[in-house]
């Protein structure tokens, strides 16, 4: 699995990730570019799930991704 | 006279802005709205040197596209209110993120202030700035803050004066682009450029900028250029001859080049060594956030805190009505007996000027505990633990406290659905909020259930009810999100701060500058509407006090023949419901004046017999279980009081969503009754 992308919602508590890319439209996309959630960005996923929403801990802040983004969102597991 | 001074403060959610705001400003704030939208718009004044400073309090935003409202309206005031200068507080433990939105300020060349708030924490995580370089990279003049120990606040002042009077020693920075991107900034500003209209307001190169990042109100006002033809056709090449060349939205690369200037800057002068302030809100958050616990204990304390809110005002609001009894009878007895003077000093202004007083206690201590909740960050953990279940009504969990709030009363309910940012799910929110039961309709459902409804089945008819008003809420939910706020909802992302402790000056604050905003904007509203009610009730003029006569009877007995489908044969039943208007509890009190039971005895017991053996002229009963039930659905879904009547006006800044509020929900109410009496006779239960 090492170095493929997958969608956030898929990944595990406590694993580091890179940010690969946005599936979503424009909108999320500048959303969450204005959040610091832009491409190549690493984090750690701190709560994830296919149907509720995740956290994830980007630099020193904990953000909230609402239900469904998870799955627009495709990361690489480092 | 002396010398003015207006700042902007602006600065991203959970950046501490509004603790640097009260620090500047103390007590000496007011809260307006601005222009024709919802947002809030919070002002404050303080002298300084010889200065008249106006702070003026800009929405927490992450950046300043058109994203959302509050980036508009952060973005047109800073732009078109031209203050002299703008501070933006920045999250020290945050500081990439949070310069984001610093250099989106250096793109609009507007006089900028940084202020590396909370700083000591940032310090003691190991953060080492070096100041007098940072400030030359980034061009702007940085303060290190703590507002909540006041530390660093003169200085900003200072900072703000030296920016003001000039000469300004720091040398503007502007953010390059690129080459590429440069050039195509250059063909696009150089037709806007010939708009005079428009370059005067705004720089040009900002405006080819957003237009390249496709900024839907910057497009809006290509649209309405002179040139418009032209600055669209260059736009769109130019959009179309990068995303050739990086492989990508511009959009996205102009981010890259902001947060590109940031790191650079950042890895010059600041250091860091990583040590997570966070650690302790992880340990915290594994128990209240917890898959399993969080839902459970989110409950349990709002339970707790519900029951502190309604419990600590009742007895304060007991204590209000019966100084509003003791200063009617006062009143009253210096003035003529039965005249129109006296029934207007002691029914309708003392009465009314009552009825909004009585809703201090429990505005006041629930913005108490709203801010205890918004202070401390628990706030948005529950948005993340409601999420799931508020996305089935179409909504996100940030609706959630305001719609169990409405359980006790729709009023304070609909004040805080100001916590919600996306401005769809606050409209939402509070239309739908009217049908979560409040307390007041429980004096009727006690009256209509012990009548008709004894013993065991009690309990089961009263959760119906509860259960009949969360579901037409839900219903409705989806239909307006369907209907009339339709669009692609926004994508939910949000920061969970820190818990932090609640100063107690911050708590005071926030509860007094939403309290006072319902006791000035709402109160005139209610009271003015109370005056009206008296008016009709009492007009024309009868000694004898008999509603039956006056306009409001009149108008029940018009309006009696509307109810007949729905069961009600009772013309005091239709005059006691508009008396509902000023408040729910009233319908109960109406009903018994005007089946004239001796109220001085035990009204209510009296009162349920009367309804029991009312008969009608053909010596049927008036009130049979299924005609009373269709009266409690009626009561529990038509229109609000008017006090919420009031809020929504107030919350909303028009009268477009308190009157669609009146219509639609006295129509749903007819409707659903209509179905409940009417599907009652067909399965032969009444």
């Amino acid at each position: 699995m090492r170095g493929q992308f997958l969608p956030l919602a898929l990944v595990r508590p406590n694993r580091e990730v890179s940010l690969m890319a946005v599936t979503g439209g424009q909108g999320l996309r500048r959303r969450l570019n204005d959040m610091g959630l832009s491409k190549g960005v690493k984090f750690k996923v701190i709560h994830a799930s296919a149907v509720g929403p995740c956290i994830i801990s980007l630099g020193n802040s904990r953000l909230v991704l609402g239900r469904g983004m998870a799955q627009k969102i495709l990361v690489k597991e480092e | 006279m002396s010398k003015r001074l207006t700042i902007a403060l602006a600065g991203n959610p959970n950046s501490g802005k509004t603790t640097v705001f009260n620090s500047l400003t103390g007590s000496r704030q007011h809260v307006g709205n601005y222009p024709g939208v919802t947002v809030e718009k919070k002002e404050g004044n303080l002298n300084y040197k010889g200065y008249e400073i106006t702070v003026i309090d800009l929405p927490g935003t992450y950046s300043l596209t058109a994203y959302s409202i509050d980036e508009i309206v952060t973005r047109n005031f800073v732009v078109e209110e031209k203050p002299d200068v703008v501070i933006d507080v920045i999250d020290a433990s945050n500081l990439e993120r949070n310069l984001y939105l610093a250099t989106q300020f250096m793109e609009l060349e507007v006089p900028l202030v940084l202020a590396f708030n909370m700083f000591d924490v940032a310090e003691k995580q190991g953060l080492a700035v070096d100041k007098k370089r940072l400030s030359e990279l980034l061009g702007c003049p940085i303060v290190f803050t703590v507002a909540t120990k006041k530390t660093g606040i003169t200085e900003l002042l200072e900072e703000a004066i030296k920016l003001k009077e000039g000469p300004v020693i720091l040398k503007k920075v502007r953010l390059d682009y690129g080459r590429e991107m440069e050039e195509e900034i250059k063909k696009i500003g150089d037709i806007l450029t010939e708009d005079r209209v428009l370059t005067q307001k705004y720089a040009s190169r900002w405006l080819a900028v957003k237009l390249l990042e496709s900024d839907s109100e910057v497009i809006k006002k290509a649209k309405a250029s002179l040139h418009a033809g032209r600055v669209l056709e260059q736009t769109e090449k130019s959009i179309n001859h990068l995303k050739n060349i990086f492989g990508d939205n511009p959009e996205a690369v102009i981010a890259e080049r902001r947060y590109g200037l940031i790191s650079g800057a950042c890895s010059e002068a600041a250091q860091r060594t990583y040590e997570l302030r966070h650690t302790t809100s992880d340990k915290i958050d594994k128990v209240l956030v917890n898959r399993v616990l969080g839902l459970p204990i989110f409950l349990g304390l709002a339970w707790l805190l519900f029951r502190f809110v309604f419990g600590f005002s009742q007895p304060l609001m007991r204590w209000i009505e019966i100084g509003q009894a003791w200063l009617q009878q006062l009143a009253g007895s210096f003035l003529p007996e039965g005249s129109v003077i006296q029934s207007l000093v002691v029914n309708g202004v003392i009465g009314g000027v009552g009825s909004v007083l009585v809703f201090v206690p429990v505005i006041f201590l629930l913005f108490l505990v709203m801010a205890i909740l918004e202070d401390s960050g628990y706030m948005a953990r529950v948005a993340f633990i409601m999420d799931r279940f508020m996305h089935k009504l179409g909504l996100h969990g940030r609706s959630s406290i305001p719609m169990l709030l409405g359980f006790g009363c729709t009023l304070p309910a609909i004040m805080a659905a100001r916590t919600i940012d996306d401005q769809k799910d606050r409209l939402v929110t509070i239309l739908v909020n009217p049908f979560m039961s409040c307390g007041a309709k429980l004096p009727f459902y006690a009256l209509f259930i012990a009548a008709f409804f004894p013993g065991r089945m009690a309990g089961n008819i009263l959760f119906s009810l509860y259960m009949l008003g969360i579901i037409v809420a839900i219903i409705m939910a989806k239909l307006f999100r369907r209907y009339l706020f339709r669009g692609p909802a926004n994508p939910f992302v949000m920061e969970l701060p820190p818990y932090r402790m609640p100063t107690l000056k911050g708590l005071l604050i926030h509860m007094w500058e939403r309290g006072v905003v319902y006791l000035k904007k709402a109160g005139t509203v209610i009271f003015i509407g109370c005056v009206l009610v008296w008016f009709l009730s009492n007009f024309p003029w009868d000694p004898q006090r008999s509603m039956q006569n006056s306009y409001a009877g009149k108008i029940g007995r018009a309006i009696a023949p509307v109810f007949k489908p729905l069961g009600f044969n009772d013309w005091r039943l239709s005059v006691g419901l508009i008396g509902g208007f000023i408040g729910k509890e009233i319908v109960v009190g109406t009903l018994g004046t005007l089946h004239s039971v001796d109220q001085a005895g035990n009204g209510a017991t009296s009162l349920r017999e009367v309804l029991q053996n009312q008969t009608q002229a053909d010596g049927s009963k008036m009130y049979t279980p299924l005609v009373a039930y269709a009266a409690m659905v009626f009561v529990l879904l038509y229109i609000p009081c008017i006090a919420v009547i009031g809020v929504i006006k107030k919350e909303t800044n028009s009268w477009r969503w308190p009157l669609f509020t009146v219509f639609y929900t006295t129509a749903v109410a007819w409707i659903v009754a209509l179905i409940v009496y009417q599907g009652g006779r067909l399965l032969g239960l009444g």
